[in-house]
């Protein structure tokens, strides 16, 4: 049999664009962050390929964070929207985007949050959207609280919504945090700086989105997600 | 026109919210193809202290070595009645297990086929990046002829071989730091 034509791989991240294996002032990443470097791989199909998370049935509220309860939440409605593409510009169609938040009093459904902040007995703070053949995808929630957090003496989490993404291969798996524009807090957070380039970092940041923005409803953000993206050719 | 990726955050301690609903420990329902197999074991911090809130996600072939992808040229032949992904949560001991049919072999580097293998992803507070792994069978003889784990140095590719424990039983352990850390691959 002859060699048969190697896959593609993946496009190396520019430096300094992604976290590190730990990043101390994160004080979690210390024991947590795997302590050698990763052995880099050529990709088989194990890499390229994954799963098509495009046909689970999404609950009737999923793009509505806003509703399936009694009343209303508490807080700011806002729209979320944007597109999912890969580095080569494409778009990444019917792929599952999940979600999760605190509320607007900075508060999570969870047994884990002791947060002496009140919970919103009409929020829950998760969803799943699908994109679209466009790559685009929306959602509609409440604009989510800053919070406190012990990773340092006077610790605050920026307000932020965590986004889940899988994309058409293993490779291309990404969870992200989406931050808003303009938070005094940005600069104090380890998290959110736990990526060295600038530049990069912005890419975390929503924008405000006029277009987005619906009239005596909501306001509108705009939070596109990049997807790595395969060599154009073996060689590259 | 290219772009860069939006860099990766951390799942944090509140991942539960949104990645429950898909939570997935039997990945094989009963009518598929092939071997069943169980996985058990237990993830640990560089103390060596159960990690009692991460995620593993795994993706696999089928029984005959297909993935359910449209970029595998055999996908015509897969088994319809298997997707190959699950989403697995450790418990308060650090503790996960799951279920699934055993991996046929896929093409590896050259075509020549690969050790039947599991890709897994493993994902917690306080982990940046989530990290990538596979999980080989130790009763498999193909292990030693495979491509990617001979890209690993031969003292740690046991830390991605479970062990077999009879029955279709295996036991493998996510160890982040320390002498027997876990190879995590890069690609």
């Amino acid at each position: 049999m002859s060699d048969p034509t190697p896959l593609r791989g993946y496009r190396k991240p520019y430096p300094g664009s992604q976290p590190p294996r730990i990043h101390l002032p994160y004080a979690s990443t210390a024991l947590r962050g795997p302590g050698t470097d990763p052995i880099a791989i050529p990709v088989t199909l194990s890499e390229v390929t994954g799963p098509s998370i495009n046909r689970i049935t999404l609950g009737e509220h999923a793009a509505d964070l806003t509703a399936g309860f009694p009343g209303q939440p508490q807080g700011e409605r806002i729209i979320v929207s944007g597109r999912v593409l890969d580095e080569n510009g494409r778009p990444v169609r019917n792929t599952v985007v999940e979600v999760w938040q605190c509320n607007a009093a900075g508060r999570y459904l969870h047994k884990g949050d002791q947060h002496d902040a009140p919970l919103d007995p009409n929020f829950k703070g998760t969803g799943q959207v699908l994109t679209d053949s466009e790559g685009r995808y929306r959602f509609t929630t409440i604009k989510p609280g800053a919070y406190p957090w012990r990773n340092h003496y006077n610790a605050w989490r920026p307000a932020h919504i965590h986004f889940s993404l899988h994309g058409e291969g293993i490779g291309q798996r990404l969870v992200t945090q989406m931050y808003f524009p303009n938070d005094p807090l940005l600069a104090f957070d380890p998290i959110y700086n736990c990526v060295d380039d600038a530049k990069a970092r912005e890419r975390m940041v929503s924008s405000f989105d006029w277009e987005n923005t619906a009239n005596e409803f909501a306001l509108g953000y705009r939070f596109d997600i990049v997807l790595r993206g395969r060599k154009m050719t073996v060689w590259e | 026109m290219s772009f860069q990726s939006t860099p990766w955050q951390t799942v944090g301690p509140y991942y539960r919210l949104g990645l429950e609903p898909l939570y997935r420990t039997d990945i094989a329902p009963a009518i598929a193809q092939g071997e069943r197999v169980e996985v058990q074991g237990q993830v640990f911090d560089g103390n060596g202290v159960p990690v009692s809130d991460a995620v593993l996600e795994i993706w696999q072939a089928d029984a005959q070595g297909i993935y359910a992808h449209g970029e595998d040229p055999r996908r015509d032949d897969h088994d319809p009645a298997f997707d190959g992904w699950g989403r697995v949560p450790t418990d308060d001991q650090g503790r996960f297990a799951f279920t699934t049919v055993k991996p046929g072999r896929v093409p590896g580097l050259r075509g020549e086929p690969q050790a039947p293998h599991l890709v897994v992803l493993v994902f917690m507070r306080g982990l940046l990046q989530a990290t990538r792994a596979r999980i080989y069978f130790s009763d498999e003889a193909s292990n030693a002829e495979d491509g990617i784990l001979a890209l690993v140095p031969a003292e740690r590719r046991h830390t991605l071989v479970a062990q077999a424990q009879g029955k279709g039983l295996y036991h493998w352990d996510v160890r982040m730091q320390g002498p027997d850390e876990t190879v995590f691959f890069a690609y």
